[in-house]
């Protein structure tokens, strides 16, 4: 029996000289490689699928009746809201099962913490990772706008790092009650009495002046009717400087106070 | 194969999908844990109601009334029966294929049944039942919202109960059986696949007539268009002998599903 | 219960190769064995979830294939994994478990009463299975196997994986049980369990039976009286027991230690000193069914 299992026990042990937020980063994209086919494909399948169904099939009815929405296509002003909703699904999805799973199933974040890594290279790594994630799927879901011949204007390509903050926005507050919570009952209740009221609510379908009053001030307040306004925004060329500007405030806003509360419950969880 | 084994399945069919007395324990067992986590069980029924408020709130003057046969109906009257025809398809589905699937590869309940007098029939049986019951409350309680918003205008209405129930056994029993051959999670992508396009596509949002005519074709042959065409004529009131190939349709799937779910079972189970 | 030639295939893979047995009424009987050697696919057969592909057999005086729902509703099975529904509490898995035995719920709940008692989980009778010890998983899991009160209970490989003291525990709940005229059957791969718990056991290899008896009477026919364990420094394994395999009527040599089978333990001891031989530690105890399985399997290094 004459195994060695330690080479040479050099001290200091050679390094890459990452920082931690990235090692965890490139973690998520090396896991991301075994499913990124259907992923890829469910991103390209989803806005081609809607655009087909409501901005064209019921589109062609709003049209004729209604003759389009505030001056543009129905189908030109449901693209850019159908993107800000998909990256809010996409980033809540992200921040729920995954990160419940991280602790509680695959345990990958114990194994992390087993290493150099703290808490908040774990928080910081799993952000850039969906400003990452959402950075694709904007841009596929721009390139099937583009074919449906939906995206207006140059500064449409402006979308890729407003979605990057908006999912950041959209998932660092869900993570941080996925980290806390001990099973996965809430999320479906978050899924349903959350996103789904969001997507349905927030300007994605209709535009603000159809809800009655009451409901108007609720959507204004939700983040997603920020983010679908910048969105269409800057599909439709249409910028108005003021209201767009708030809009970018109330995102960059609450993605960094999100991050800070992330920060807190992965330690309140992590660090015992 | 003995000669018990072969007649097991069919005794599925004359059964009906009361159940047997052994396989309502099955039953019992998916209230005992629904119990504890009733928040999932009545949280699916707000998705389609939160759809039917957008789009009577949002897109019904949009849209504007649309010709049904002849007479004009408002656009959240036309969408409400394809919504709870949704409903009762995904309140049949969610046991039906996930859970379903959790429970034959990880959970390993139904090897715990089947150490007790309990058989495979029981098993796919009792479960089938269950995804009928599900599917028939999200039904119910969202025809409850529609009489209250007063889009139930007949008694006719009333047999859009019997028709979601099922709907609900059709795609339960076809669910099951498609879980039945499933290997993992990543084989339910193909699941989404198929019922997202007809989620969209079936004439639930609009008439099929918007579509050129070899698109109405294939759309006509989905399962979910004969589910809507049917809830759509019970609620406006519009009964044609034609809904009885819908209904003929939707039976076919349930016996079909329930029979192929039974062989499948057994063959998982007893190996 | 009697088994002749029963056989299991999947496919092409034959995991029990025809054997024998027969279990009297009140008997506790042990199946022995290594990982892989048939013992749960027997179990499995036996519990009528699995139809046997080949020979006869016959539980409770029944046929598996014709009467399994009626042979269940008289077996209780303790399965290798728990498969405790972790959804429910600890009361409900008791409570739905009677249910699918069709038993009426005022008599499973006056049972899962005894039962917890028994399984000295009272306290946590409201409490959700998933975050239980496993010691504590393992018990319910005999309770609940216990509700429908039945004739014959199956364990397959009940102590797995826990620590000595919940082992212990068991064994004692097991021989209580044994004693009311429970008719046990247990797969084992733990010799000291079926020395206690057995009293007729088999010792299966590769989907056969190899050997039938007492645990005493096997000891007595395939091994020593004693055993002498050494264990010498690395790498001078092999040359100490080339020098020694002389003393012994049969020698192991294992990956750590060299085992010597020997009628007088003591005296084996010091002819190893005498001989100029300074293994790192000696230890002399008695012959246990792992020497007698060892001996059978040939999973050995024999010199």
């Amino acid at each position: 029996m004459t195994d060695q299992l330690l080479e040479s026990g050099a001290r200091p042990q050679p390094t890459v000289g990452w920082p931690g937020w990235l090692r965890v980063t490139s973690v998520y994209a090396h896991t991301y490689r075994r499913t990124w086919r259907s992923s890829m494909s469910a991103s390209f399948l989803f806005p081609v699928l809607y655009l087909a169904a409501m901005g064209v099939g019921l589109g062609s009815l709003i049209d004729h009746h209604a003759g389009g929405i505030d001056g543009v296509r129905y189908l030109d002003f449901l693209a850019p809201g159908l993107l800000a909703g998909t990256v809010l699904q996409i980033a809540v999805a992200e921040a729920t099962y995954p990160v419940v799973g991280a602790v509680k199933w695959t345990r990958v974040y114990w194994a992390m913490l087993a290493s150099p890594l703290g808490t908040d290279d774990l928080v910081l790594g799993f952000l850039v990772w969906i400003a990452v994630r959402m950075a694709m799927v904007s841009a596929i879901f721009l390139g099937v706008m583009a074919a449906f011949g939906t995206v207006r204007s140059p500064l449409g390509l402006l979308v890729v790092p407003v979605s990057m903050i908006a999912g950041v926005a959209f998932a660092a507050p869900v993570a941080s009650y996925a980290v806390l919570s001990t099973n996965d009952q809430g999320f479906a209740a978050i899924n349903r009495f959350i996103v789904v009221p969001l997507f349905l609510f927030s300007t994605t379908f209709f535009p603000l002046h159809q809800l009655p009053v009451g409901l108007r001030v609720v959507a204004q307040l939700t983040p997603l009717f920020h983010g679908v306004n910048l969105t269409r925004a800057l599909c439709l060329g249409q910028i108005a400087p003021l209201q767009n500007a708030a809009d970018l405030l109330y995102l960059v806003v609450l993605a960094g106070a999100s991050t800070l509360s992330c920060a807190a419950s992965f330690k309140k969880r992590l660090v015992q | 194969m003995t000669p018990n084994q072969t007649a097991v399945p069919l005794r599925i069919v004359p059964l009906g999908f009361l159940g047997t007395r052994r396989s309502l324990r099955v039953v019992e067992r998916n209230v005992f844990v629904y119990r504890s986590g009733w928040i999932i069980l009545v949280s699916g029924f707000f998705e389609p109601l939160f759809y039917l408020l957008s789009i009577g709130l949002g897109l019904n003057h949009l849209v504007g009334p649309l010709d049904v046969e002849g007479t004009k109906v408002a656009y959240t009257a036309f969408v409400a029966p394809s919504l709870l025809a949704t409903s009762a398809m995904n309140g049949a589905l969610f046991d039906a294929t996930y859970n379903m699937f959790f429970k034959l590869k990880i959970s390993k309940v139904y090897d715990t049944m089947l150490a007790t007098p309990l058989d495979p029939t029981d098993v796919a049986l009792g479960e089938l039942t269950w995804s009928v019951v599900r599917g028939g409350l999200y039904a119910t309680a969202f025809f409850l919202v529609m009489a209250v918003m007063g889009f139930v205008t007949s008694w006719w209405s009333l047999l859009l109960l019997p028709a979601a129930l099922l709907m609900a056994a059709a795609f339960g029993a076809v669910g099951m059986a498609v879980t039945t051959f499933m290997r993992s999670w990543q084989d339910f992508d193909l699941v989404g696949l198929a019922l997202i396009p007809m989620f969209l596509f079936s004439a639930t949002f609009y008439p099929v007539t918007v579509y050129p005519g070899w698109l109405q074709a294939v759309v006509k042959l989905t399962p979910l268009y004969q589910g809507v065409v049917l809830a759509r004529g019970m609620a406006l009131g519009h009964l044609h002998p034609v809904l009885l190939l819908s209904v003929a349709y939707l039976a076919a799937m349930a016996i079909v599903g329930a029979i192929i779910t039974g062989r499948r079972v057994r063959q998982l189970l007893l190996s | 219960m009697v088994a002749q030639g029963l056989e299991k295939r999947f496919g092409d893979f034959t995991a029990v190769a025809g054997i024998d047995f027969s279990i009297s009424r009140g008997e506790s009987f042990g199946f022995l064995g290594p990982n892989g050697a048939g013992k749960t696919s027997t179990m499995r057969m036996v519990a009528c979830m699995s139809p046997h592909t080949g020979g006869q057999l016959s539980v409770l005086g029944m046929d598996p294939r014709t009467s399994g729902s009626t042979i269940r509703s008289r077996i209780g099975l303790v399965p290798q994994q728990d498969s405790l529904d972790d959804e429910l509490t600890v009361e409900d898995n008791l409570y739905l478990y009677g249910r699918y035995f069709d038993l009426p719920k005022r008599l499973i709940r006056e049972r899962a009463v005894r039962l917890l008692e028994f399984a000295q989980l009272t306290e946590r009778a409201k409490d959700k299975v998933e975050p239980l010890s496993g010691g504590m998983k393992r018990r319910l899991t005999i309770a609940r196997s216990l509700i429908s009160e039945p004739e014959l209970l199956i364990l397959d490989e009940p102590t797995t994986g826990l620590d000595p003291q919940a082992r212990h525990l068991l064994w004692d709940r097991l021989y209580r049980l044994k004693s009311q005229g429970v008719t046990l059957v247990i797969t084992t791969h733990y010799m000291d369990e079926a020395e206690q718990l057995c009293d007729r056991l088999v010792v299966m290899d590769k989907g056969r039976i190899v050997a039938e008896g007492s645990p005493r009477a096997l000891i007595e026919q395939h091994s020593t009286r004693e055993v002498v364990e050494l264990r010498f420094g690395l790498d001078q394994q092999h040359q100490g027991a080339t020098a020694i395999a002389d003393l012994a009527e049969r020698i192991e040599v294992l990956p750590d230690r060299v085992l010597l089978y020997v009628h007088d333990g003591d005296a084996a001891v010091a002819e190893v000193h005498r001989r100029g031989l300074l293994p790192e530690s000696s230890l002399v105890r008695r012959s246990t069914l792992e020497d007698v399985f060892l001996r059978l399997t040939g999973r050995s290094l024999v010199d």
